[in-house]
């Protein structure tokens, strides 16, 4: 992407800006941190007005009603000046560098998996042929900031929140991970525009159609929500018991750095279950396809664009939809005890996953002939000219329009020549290799 | 004005990422610090991966290593904290011996590296990788298969021998770890079978 921006700053007349090519990948790095980041702090904003809302609507309450019109849509703006003029204490008991340092690994953890998540086709910071394995691994980081939180405060409370978090969590990845594996599976690859793509068109083009995957969902959800430490498995918070768990010394933003956190980590998750399950950025209805919006790879295009557009805004309502249903189970299921939270973990939640893999797999293996196949594509009778007519593998033409140029298939090396000593075989598997 | 090389520069961040924290593990006294420093020098090497384009490895070091080492620390809390803080103060006779050891250690690592060639970017692997770089030079390189040294004929008659790639200092460190694995297994067996009436209570 940046190569192509060079050459057309180049052709614009901003030659010294061509030439220096440093500036540009770093305004290049810079906006798109700064875009992501906008989203997801607007949403997280927006995402503690509803939990207010709905759950005051659950509990047969108004919610805020005062701060900015009728609605007190106004109140994260006045939640966040608050924090922010909030004193920053640090207690006499604590360990100084690893209190303060907590909060922020706490929200990278949950923050950076975003850089790898695209948004609509091409639409993705840094696209990764690993992305579920990568905002797997992430994610599973956000545990780490917990426990050092825990432990640095220098308080009980805090310690017994941090231990249950350790717990719960360090359980809760085994079956999270199995139900990741199993659309990773049905779609051959782990890369999530991949994954997107094969579910375009109708409905019952969704992962979720398939009977194991539907099941497979539903311990996803499961498991992110205790992943995300939401009730009812908010167990290292659990206000009633442990004051705030492992949040009880923490005040003003450092405080809130944990909120924003744990806001990031339910929307990711259930973006995440949104690509793997529910189509990704294609609604149930192949409207963009009809309307001729499909984003050409290789060219931009406004109707491109617009698909684009249309498509982002499916996948965010989606992903908010799942919010909301995190959401309405914690204000409507009361806190698990430890021990049936490991219950729900180790005798529910990984058995079922794990059938659901076998049966994914032998489903798979059946259908398919074998697990390392490619799968059939669903998406031939979109009417996307490139597919029939472009020579590149579809693997090659994703990573084209990831990267918006296509310096691919120009640059595919010449076979290397054969050598005299015989040993041109070390060569040429390599050079496949660099490529393919 | 000079040209910042992002690749260069990201590699040097990491390196340094890596190497500070490292020695930050060994000066510490604080046993969750301790883990907590493991944890960023082991998240640098994860970087490396990345600007390698092993992107597959680099999510791996980040599960593997990076959660290991949380059950490591909540470990070192669950059954070291006496105290609200856990600290391990060593002497200065030992920080003598350590520096030693330690020392002629990485006196006998620098020296087989220095003696390997470094890898240069051989045609072939150069232009393919300048779309998507791949670790498969510098891993082959590893094992002593020199793919920037197969054009230039046998003259360097490196690629028998083990100094043809890293495979040396890997094992030597290899090697090193398992020692270390041996000799902590036998500290922690020694402390219980000193007093075993006396302190059986307390456990």
């Amino acid at each position: 992407m940046a190569q192509a921006l060079i050459e057309k700053l180049d052709g614009w007349g901003f030659h010294w800006l061509a030439q220096q090519g440093w500036i540009v990948y770093l305004l290049i790095g810079l906006v798109q941190v700064a875009l992501i980041l906008a989203l997801v702090m607007t949403c997280v904003a927006v995402y503690t007005w509803m939990e207010r809302k709905i759950s005051g609507r659950i509990q047969d309450r108004m919610g805020p009603t005062r701060v900015g019109g009728r609605f007190g849509w106004l109140q994260p703006a006045a939640d966040g000046l608050k924090l922010l003029c909030k004193e920053d204490i640090v207690p006499a008991a604590a360990d100084g560098l690893l209190f303060r340092v907590a909060p922020y690994l706490d929200f990278c953890a949950a923050f950076i998996p975003f850089l790898a998540l695209p948004f609509a086709p091409g639409w993705v910071v840094q696209p990764l042929d690993t992305a579920v394995f990568f905002i797997v691994a992430i994610g599973g980081l956000e545990v780490l900031g917990v426990i050092l939180a825990g432990y640095a405060s220098g308080s009980k409370w805090s310690l017994y929140g941090a231990m249950r978090e350790a717990a719960q969590v360090v359980s809760f990845e085994i079956p999270l991970g199995m139900c990741v594996v199993v659309p990773v599976l049905m779609a051959g690859t782990m890369n999530l525009t991949d994954i997107a793509e094969q579910q375009r068109g109708w409905l019952w083009n969704w992962n979720l159609v398939n009977p194991f995957a539907l099941v497979t969902f539903v311990i996803y959800m499961v498991c992110a929500t205790a992943s995300a430490n939401r009730a009812p498995f908010d167990l290292p918070e659990a206000e009633s018991e442990l004051v705030a768990g492992f949040m009880t010394e923490y005040s003003g933003f450092r405080w809130a750095m944990f909120f924003m956190a744990e806001y990031c980590a339910m929307f990711l998750l259930a973006l995440l279950g949104a690509i793997l399950f529910c189509g990704g950025w294609n609604g149930p209805v192949p409207i963009a396809t009809w309307l001729g919006l499909a984003a050409d790879p290789h060219h931009w295009t406004f109707l491109g664009f617009l698909g684009n557009c249309l498509g982002c805004t499916n996948l965010i309502i989606k992903g908010v939809l799942g919010v909301i249903f995190m959401m309405w189970l914690r204000w409507t299921l009361p806190r698990l005890r430890i021990d049936q939270v490991m219950t729900t973990c180790l005798k529910y939640c990984v058995p079922l996953a794990s059938i659901m893999l076998i049966g994914t797999m032998a489903t798979v293996f059946v259908v398919r002939g074998g697990l390392a196949s490619p799968p059939p594509h669903k998406t031939e009778e979109t009417p996307v000219k490139q597919r029939t007519e472009s020579p590149l593998s579809l693997r090659e033409r994703v990573r084209v329009r990831a990267d918006g140029t296509h310096a691919i298939d120009s640059r595919l090396p010449s076979p290397p020549a054969p050598l005299p000593d015989g040993k041109g075989s070390l060569v040429t598997p390599v050079a496949q290799e660099g490529v393919s | 004005m000079q040209a910042i090389h992002w690749d260069s520069f990201f590699f040097l961040f990491f390196a340094l990422m890596t190497c500070v924290f490292a020695i930050a593990v060994v000066v510490s006294s604080n046993i969750v610090r301790m883990a907590t420093y493991l944890v960023a020098s082991l998240c640098g090497v994860a970087g490396l991966f990345f600007l390698a384009g092993a992107q597959f490895l680099g999510a791996m070091q980040l599960m593997l290593y990076v959660g290991g080492t949380v059950v490591l620390l909540v470990f070192g809390v669950m059954l070291t904290a006496k105290g609200p803080f856990v600290s391990m103060r060593s002497g200065g006779g030992q920080w003598i011996v350590a520096l030693l050891v330690g020392g002629s250690l990485l006196a006998v690592l620098l020296q087989t590296v220095a003696v390997v060639q470094p890898i240069a970017k051989s045609r072939p692997v150069a232009e393919a990788s300048a779309d998507q770089p791949t670790t498969t030079q510098l891993g082959a390189g590893l094992v002593g298969v020199r793919t920037d040294q197969v054009g230039q004929g046998s003259g360097n008659g490196g690629q028998t021998s083990v100094y043809a790639g890293y495979l040396l200092p890997f094992e030597i460190i290899s090697l090193h770890l398992l020692v270390v694995l041996v000799g902590a297994a036998f500290l922690a067996r020694a402390k219980r079978r000193v007093a075993p009436r006396e302190q059986g209570l307390e456990l």
